[in-house]
C-alpha cells in the first residue's frame, strides 16, 4: 500500500502529471508575456498541450551514426530525474514533518542536475558536431551555475540550521522568510540568476542557441524523444522556481489553507514571470561571459552571503 | 482522424528551406511572425532544426545544385509533415524556366502541399494558404 502510495505521488500527484501541467502552464505564461511584451496577441492557453500531443505523434530519426540506446535513453532519464526532484519537493512543502528526510535538500540539488547532464550525453550521442558544440556549452555552463545555486541554498540552510526541507519551510513559518534577510536578499538574486540557466533561458540558452548552432544539443531529437525533453524542460519549470521558493522566500504553506497554498503558488508565477521579462530584455551572451558572470561576480555575491548567514544577519 | 494529427493542425512547426532564392519570399517569410499578422496565435513557430518541422517553406528556383539538398532535407523532415511551395520561383520556376539550370518547379523534385504564387507572395497569402492546408489535413 505504502509502495502503491508512492508511485501515485511521483506517477500523479504532485509528481510528474501534477508538475508537467503547471509546467506547461508555466510555459504558456512565458510565451504570453513575450508575445505582449513585443506587442503581439501570443499563442492560445492549451499550446504546450498542442505541441507535445503532436510531437507524441510524429517519427523518431535516430542518426545512423549516433549510439541508439543512450540518444534515446537521455530523454528518459532528464524527465525522470526532473520528476522525481518535483515530487520530493512538493511532498515536502505538503508534509513537513512527515514526508521529509535528513538531506532531502542534497538530494533535490543532485536530481536537480540530471536533465542537464542528460542533456550533455544526449548530444554527444547524436554525433552532430553542432549538438557536440551544444554539448559541451551545457557542460561549462553545469560547472558555472552549480556553485553559486549550491551557495545560495546553503544560506537557507545555516539559517534553519538543517538539511531537511521540511525544517526549513517550519523554520520560516516561524522566522519569517529567508528572502527578508540581508543574506537572503543576496542569495535570492543569485537564485534567480542561476535559475534562468539552469532552466536554459536568454541570456544563458548557450546550448541552444537557435539563431547561431540551431537549437544545439537538441537538433538531432524529433518526435517523441523531443516531446519528453518538452516534458522535461515544463516539470522544470515547475521544480526549479518550487525549490527557490521552499527555500528562500517561505515556501507553499499548505498547513496555513488556501491563502498559504495561493500565496505559496503566487511566489513561484512572479518567479516565472520575472525569467520572461529577464529573457526579453537581454542578449544571449557567450559561454565565457556566462562562466566569468557566475564565477565571478555570482559566486562572490553567494559567498558573501553565506557569511552574513553565519554571522546571523 | 487522430488526436495527434489533430494537435499538428494546431501546432505547426515550420523549417525555412532557401532553395536558391532572391530572398525576397524570405523576408515576406519573417513579415508573417512579425507582432502584425503573429502567426504564432495559430501555434506556428520557426524552428532551427528540420528534425523538429512539420512544414518546409521552400522559396526560390530550385536548380541542379539545390536539387540533392532539397531531397535530402525532405528526407530529414520526421512524417508527417507537408511542403509549402512559396513564391512563383518554387511554384513554376518564373523568369528562370528557360535557364540552362534549372531542375524543374519544386514539385519535380519533391511532393508539394501547397503552393503560393506571388513574387514575393504578401503575408495575407501565405496565411490563407496555411489556414487552407489546415482544412486539407483536418478533412
Amino acid at each position: 500500500m505504502e509502495a502503491l502510495k508512492a508511485a501515485a505521488a511521483v506517477v500523479a500527484y504532485p509528481g510528474f502529471v501534477f508538475s508537467a501541467a503547471l509546467g506547461m502552464f508555466a510555459s504558456w505564461v512565458d510565451r504570453k508575456v513575450t508575445a505582449r511584451v513585443q506587442w503581439r496577441v501570443g499563442p492560445p492557453l492549451l499550446q504546450p498541450l498542442y505541441d507535445v500531443v503532436k510531437l507524441l505523434g510524429k517519427e523518431t530519426i535516430v542518426p545512423a551514426e549516433g549510439v541508439r540506446w543512450v540518444f534515446l535513453g537521455a530523454p528518459v532519464f532528464a524527465l525522470s530525474t526532473a520528476t522525481l526532484a518535483a515530487t520530493l519537493v512538493w511532498q515536502s512543502q505538503i508534509a513537513p514533518a512527515a514526508q521529509t528526510f535528513v538531506g532531502d535538500v542534497i538530494v533535490a540539488l543532485y536530481l536537480l542536475t540530471g536533465p542537464a547532464v542528460a542533456l550533455v550525453i544526449g548530444a554527444f550521442a547524436s554525433r552532430n558536431p553542432l549538438a557536440s558544440v551544444g554539448g559541451s556549452r551545457e557542460m561549462k555552463l553545469v560547472l558555472a551555475y552549480e556553485l553559486p545555486l549550491t551557495l545560495c541554498i546553503l544560506v537557507a540552510v545555516i539559517k534553519a540550521g538543517s538539511l531537511r526541507l521540511g525544517d526549513i519551510l517550519l523554520w520560516q513559518a516561524a522566522n519569517g522568510a529567508v528572502g527578508a534577510s540581508l543574506s537572503g536578499v543576496l542569495a535570492c538574486v543569485v537564485a534567480v540568476l542561476c535559475m534562468q540557466a539552469k532552466l536554459g533561458l536568454v541570456p544563458f540558452d548557450v546550448a541552444e542557441a537557435e539563431t547561431e548552432i540551431m537549437g544545439g544539443a537538441l537538433i538531432e531529437y524529433s518526435g517523441p524523444a523531443l516531446a519528453v525533453y518538452k516534458l522535461s524542460r515544463f516539470v522544470m519549470l515547475t521544480a526549479l522556481p518550487l525549490l527557490v521558493v521552499a527555500t528562500l522566500l517561505g515556501g507553499v504553506r499548505f498547513d496555513a489553507g488556501a491563502r498559504g497554498v495561493l500565496l505559496g503558488l503566487g511566489k513561484v508565477v512572479l518567479l516565472w514571470v520575472g525569467a520572461t521579462l529577464i529573457r526579453n530584455t537581454n542578449p544571449r551572451v557567450r559561454i565565457d561571459q556566462a562562466l566569468l558572470f557566475f564565477w565571478g561576480p555570482m559566486t562572490i555575491v553567494a559567498a558573501a552571503a553565506v557569511v552574513l548567514a553565519m554571522a546571523g544577519l | 482522424m487522430s488526436v495527434t494529427l489533430k494537435a499538428l493542425t494546431r501546432s505547426i512547426w515550420v523549417f525555412h528551406v532557401a532553395a536558391s532564392p532572391c530572398n525576397n519570399c524570405d523576408i515576406e517569410i519573417l513579415d508573417c511572425l512579425t507582432p502584425k499578422f503573429d502567426l504564432e496565435r495559430f501555434g506556428i513557430q520557426l524552428v532551427g532544426s528540420v528534425r523538429h518541422a512539420d512544414a518546409l517553406l521552400v522559396t526560390g528556383a530550385v536548380n541542379h545544385k539545390c536539387v540533392p539538398r532539397v531531397k535530402r532535407l525532405y528526407e530529414q523532415m520526421p512524417k508527417p509533415g507537408v511542403v509549402i511551395a512559396v513564391g512563383n520561383c518554387a511554384c513554376s520556376m518564373e523568369i528562370f524556366a528557360d535557364s540552362y539550370n534549372m531542375a524543374g518547379p519544386l514539385d519535380k523534385v519533391i511532393p508539394v502541399d501547397a503552393y503560393i504564387m506571388g513574387c514575393p507572395p504578401k503575408p495575407e497569402a501565405m496565411i490563407e494558404a496555411v489556414v487552407a492546408l489546415v482544412g486539407k489535413l483536418r478533412s
